[in-house]
């Protein structure tokens, strides 16, 4: 097995607070790895640092192979990381279908040209009408993304991000917010995509956690306290005192 | 789709007709009223793209107009002089070679006022905008070669081959063709694949970062090819007003594109035009009873803003649902 994303001694400080104390972990080939942790733990700094939106004071981060660490986020992009928002972040004033489609062809390039039609680039249009076939949302292809429920961006979001064919994708909670009905799809949706690339799961559904994930890291306070199989973490006792214990209480 | 062609085909008419019902009608100064309505109309819009479209809310776009200007006027006043500019350009008054200069001019200096404040957004962006704007202003009040507070008259506007460009009617048509293909081109641009990335970075510029596009650079290049807009519409209006001066950059006159885009409607083709049309008229006809003309068309402006919520544009699409 390859390691896709490779972290190692990452350290973010805020002022005197250490949002990430010095996290390695990795990812392979085909795999999920789930990061779980209380609120406030670190999650989303360390996402943001992977993505490239916050540079770390510390550490490394691999991607495929080449040290990204110093990288712009379009650049890591390039190299085949994707990723899903904590709160949607889609474009509002677009259908669904057009959201699909400009993913789609930011991915085959010729972005600068300034003097052809972007409805009429078949090559982008015919794949988003396929995705958008297979998926629960193609009844909604003409539906601005405004007015789309909270599910619907969930899994739009998916999409897009799983058009542009990254190698390893950062799920920032995908199940926020979603109810039973729609998590259960959800998870049906990343073990589907499990086929095409590795997962960074970021998740507090812990029943999404443990259905998805090959191995488990459990952030507390910008540390990892403990990574492995479910198993593992479900018996590992500082990890049932950190954080599985708060959620029983 | 048809029915845009066709009523683009007679609004062009209608307009290319406006030199002979001023002719019939004794009102001569329509034709220059309307042009120079045409030209503001294309600044405004070239403004639409970067404002409208890609949510860059520039508020110096006047320099790129008054520089378009400047390359035409300072082209004339070489030529006038038989001189040449730095010692090294000859001056020229062929419009096919001062329109293409004026542009690319106009482009480097939004490439230079871009590349800075485009590192900004929000309101850093807007006054950075300005400042540079005033910076323009200033330097060329200071060039006294090119006539400085008072700027260059060119006696002659720039000629084309095979037309009479003494001819109001023929320098008329000559704007409204351009206007024309400027208009085109717009509605291309925002249909294209880049323009597609610029609406997407309107609306949600850490989406398309996260896509893999480097927001940076095509926010760049739109605000490159805006200002080349800008730069083309100085030039013209140089040409028709026979006459360069620092106030074409003035910060107000910043203000006023940017007035004639909200009031047209912000984010539309014909937006802008309409915008321009309705104030310039505004302005002129106001003008006559009053020197304080600021006020009526300021209350009509909020008037606007406050009940159509997307400007005339929006009061036209309003009107047209309700009478289908």
């Amino acid at each position: 097995m390859s390691r896709v994303l490779d972290i190692a001694g990452l350290v973010k400080t805020f002022g005197g607070l250490t949002a990430t104390d010095h996290v390695s972990l990795t990812v392979d080939t085909g795999e999920i790895h789930a990061l779980i942790g209380p609120n406030g733990a670190g999650k989303s700094t360390l996402i943001n640092q992977i993505c490239g939106e916050l540079m770390p004071n510390e550490g490394h981060i691999h991607l495929a192979g080449r040290d990204v660490t110093r990288l712009a986020p379009a650049d890591r992009v390039a190299l085949g990381l994707g990723r899903t928002f904590q709160i949607t972040s889609l474009l509002d004033d677009m259908s669904v279908r057009e959201n699909l489609g400009l993913a789609i062809q930011v991915r085959e390039g010729g972005n600068f040209r300034i003097f052809d039609r972007a409805a009429r680039r078949s090559e982008v249009w015919a794949e988003a009408d396929q995705i958008l076939a297979e998926s629960a949302l193609g009844a909604r292809a003409a539906v601005k993304v405004a007015d789309l429920a909270h599910g619907e961006k969930k899994q739009l979001e998916l999409l897009m991000a799983l058009s542009q064919r990254p190698r390893v994708l950062l799920l920032d909670e995908p199940m926020a917010g979603l109810g039973h009905v729609e998590s259960q799809q959800m998870i049906e949706a990343l073990r589907d995509a499990r086929q095409e690339c590795a997962m960074l799961l970021v998740e507090h559904d812990m029943e999404a956690v443990f259905a998805l994930a090959d191995r488990i890291s459990v952030l507390v306070y910008g540390r990892i306290i403990a990574t492995g199989t479910a198993d593992e973490i479900r018996t590992n006792p500082a990890v049932r005192e950190a954080y599985l214990g708060e959620e029983d209480a | 789709m048809k029915r845009e062609t066709l009523g683009l085909l007679v609004v062009f008419i209608l307009l290319a007709l406006v030199p002979f019902v001023a002719a019939l009608t004794g009102q001569a100064s329509w034709t220059r009223l309307v042009g120079q309505a045409l030209i503001y109309g294309m600044a405004a819009a070239s403004l639409n793209f970067i404002l409208g479209y890609g949510g860059m809310v520039s508020f110096g776009h006047a320099a790129f107009f008054g520089i378009g200007g400047y390359v035409v006027g300072v082209f004339y006043h070489h030529f006038d002089a038989g001189t040449a500019f730095l010692g090294i350009i000859p001056g020229t008054d062929q419009m096919l070679i001062t329109l293409p200069v004026a542009i690319v001019v106009a482009g480097l200096a939004a490439a230079l006022v871009g590349a800075l404040s485009l590192r900004t957004g929000g309101v850093q962006f807007i006054m950075i905008t300005l400042a540079f704007a005033q910076m323009f202003f200033f330097l060329f009040i200071s060039l006294k070669t090119y006539g400085g507070e008072d700027g260059i008259m060119v006696r002659r506007t720039n000629s084309l081959p095979g037309l009479n460009m003494k001819d109001k009617a023929t320098l008329y048509w000559v704007v409204l063709v351009f206007a024309a293909a400027y208009y085109l081109f717009l509605r291309r641009l925002v249909q294209s694949s880049f323009g597609q990335i610029i609406a997407g970075i309107r609306q949600n510029e850490r989406r398309m970062a996260a896509m893999g596009i480097s927001t940076y650079r095509y926010k760049l290049y739109a605000f490159v090819l805006s200002g080349m807009g800008a730069g083309l519409s100085g030039a013209l209006m140089v040409n028709f007003l026979r006459f360069a001066s620092p106030d074409m950059m003035h910060w107000s006159r910043s203000g006023e594109l940017m007035v004639m885009v909200i009031l047209g409607g912000v984010g539309t083709l014909a937006g802008p035009f309409i915008g321009a049309g309705a104030l310039f008229t505004l302005e002129t006809t106001l003008a006559r009873f009053t020197e304080h003309w600021m006020l009526p068309v300021g209350i009509l402006l909020l008037v606007v803003v406050l009940t159509t919520k997307g400007g005339l544009m929006a009061l036209v699409a309003k009107l047209k649902g309700r009478a289908e």
